[in-house]
């Protein structure tokens, strides 16, 4: 009976929290961020009309967790964001498991494909 | 203005725009983009920065709620989302290429294009032709939950499908929203899939989606964190307010009031992209 239990409803049931509860705690991190953010920069509001592409403790894994010991509000922000972009990169994760239970070996192919688009992505660099 | 009024205004005019996306269903990146590059001045990199990354979070926000009642089809949007994740990496790639006015221009294309599907009538889609062979062998079709107990459905003209969501994840990638109209129409109008279940499945969608270029978005410097803060946090507390008000509230003038405002601002973004003023 065991195998059974990975019906469709089940894995619908386990992808509901497993985003869920990513969302929330990637917000939670940002809004850490936030209040930490603001709390230490009072000044005059950054000028986002011209383009600079973020420094490298913003756009790279090492930076962003580097910068979190310092408790600098922007990397804790920016290691939230990074928990959010995860989580449908987890969810769809956890579908090629599912898939494979449910011996769906054309979907766990087709999953595998988004999947290795979305890790390309997130490592890339 | 100091940083503490600038993030409060973004935040606010952030949670508006969340509540009225998530209220009409046109998501909340479509209207935000607009606001922050022709309200706040914003680099339109860095608004489409921010926007991408609160899509990820309504989306998956809502898709939580969605797939739970039992609406979204999983092996639907899973196929579709081999077209839209492959699209989104080649958007995001896209914008290095491609100049701010011309990506404000198509933007606005977008805007007038989404408004105009949100003020059509929806025509209902009774078929009773043999079901789809392609379909059928992606064990495509399945049920859904309605007030007379579980209704099934078969898809059809999956590779029309296929193709419109590759171009919405292409749009998606490009500038910085989550194309769910888009992937609507692709899902229902091409492939047959109940109104319900399209749009259920087209959040399921979103989230992946824009995940595959955000990754890049923020590798190559798109995402700001002190501006994607009250961005996120306002779009998904507005989206969370609309999903509580949603059942009931007369959303049919809420629709044409959203696309008004949408039309006035893709036509400020055309014309702006026009004369080179991005």
């Amino acid at each position: 009976m065991a195998q059974n239990q990975w019906n469709d409803e089940r894995m619908d049931q386990i992808i509901s929290v497993l985003l869920r509860t990513g969302v929330l705690l990637a917000s939670a991190v940002v809004f850490v961020g936030g209040i930490l953010y603001l709390v230490h920069h009072r000044g005059v509001r950054p000028e986002y009309h011209t383009f600079r592409a973020e420094p490298p403790d913003y756009r790279e894994f090492r930076g962003i967790f580097k910068g979190l010991f310092s408790l600098e509000g922007r990397n804790w922000i920016q290691f939230g964001l990074v928990l959010l972009v995860a989580t449908p990169v987890a969810r769809v994760a956890f579908s090629v498991f599912a898939f494979y239970k449910e011996r769906d070996r054309m979907y766990v192919s087709l999953t595998l494909v988004v999947l290795s688009v979305l890790v390309f992505s997130f490592f890339r660099y | 203005m100091t940083v503490l009024t600038f993030s409060l205004l973004i935040l606010v005019s952030a949670l508006v725009a969340g509540l009225l996306g998530s209220l009409t269903g046109l998501g909340g990146g479509i209207v935000i983009v607009p606001l922050l590059v022709l309200v706040f001045r914003v680099n339109i990199h860095y608004a489409a920065g921010a926007s991408l990354i609160s899509v990820i979070a309504t989306s998956s926000g809502a898709a939580a709620a969605y797939v739970r009642e039992g609406y979204s089809n999983v092996r639907i949007g899973m196929f579709l989302e081999v077209a839209t994740t492959l699209g989104a990496l080649l958007g995001a790639f896209l914008v290095a290429k491609v100049s701010p006015n011309a990506i404000a221009i198509i933007f606005a294309l977008v805007l007038l294009f989404s408004a105009y599907l949100t003020l059509r009538k929806q025509p209902d889609i009774h078929d009773t032709r043999p079901p789809d062979r392609l379909a059928e062998r992606l064990r495509m079709n399945g049920d859904y939950p309605t007030a007379h107990g579980k209704v099934s459905y078969t898809v059809r003209r999956v590779p029309i499908g296929f193709l419109v969501c590759h171009a919405a994840g292409i749009l998606s990638g490009l500038l910085g929203i989550g194309s769910g109209p888009l992937k609507v129409l692709g899902m229902d109008q091409a492939m047959e899939v109940p109104f319900k279940v399209s749009t259920a499945t087209s959040n399921f969608m979103i989230g992946v989606t824009a995940a595959a270029s955000a990754g890049i978005y923020i590798h190559r410097g798109y995402v700001d964190p002190a501006l994607a803060m009250p961005v996120m946090l306002g779009v998904l507390a507005g989206a969370f307010l609309g999903a509580r008000i949603l059942p009931g509230a007369g959303t049919r003038y809420l629709r044409i009031l959203f696309s008004v405002a949408i039309i006035a601002l893709g036509v400020e973004m055309f014309v702006k992209g026009i004369t080179g003023k991005i």
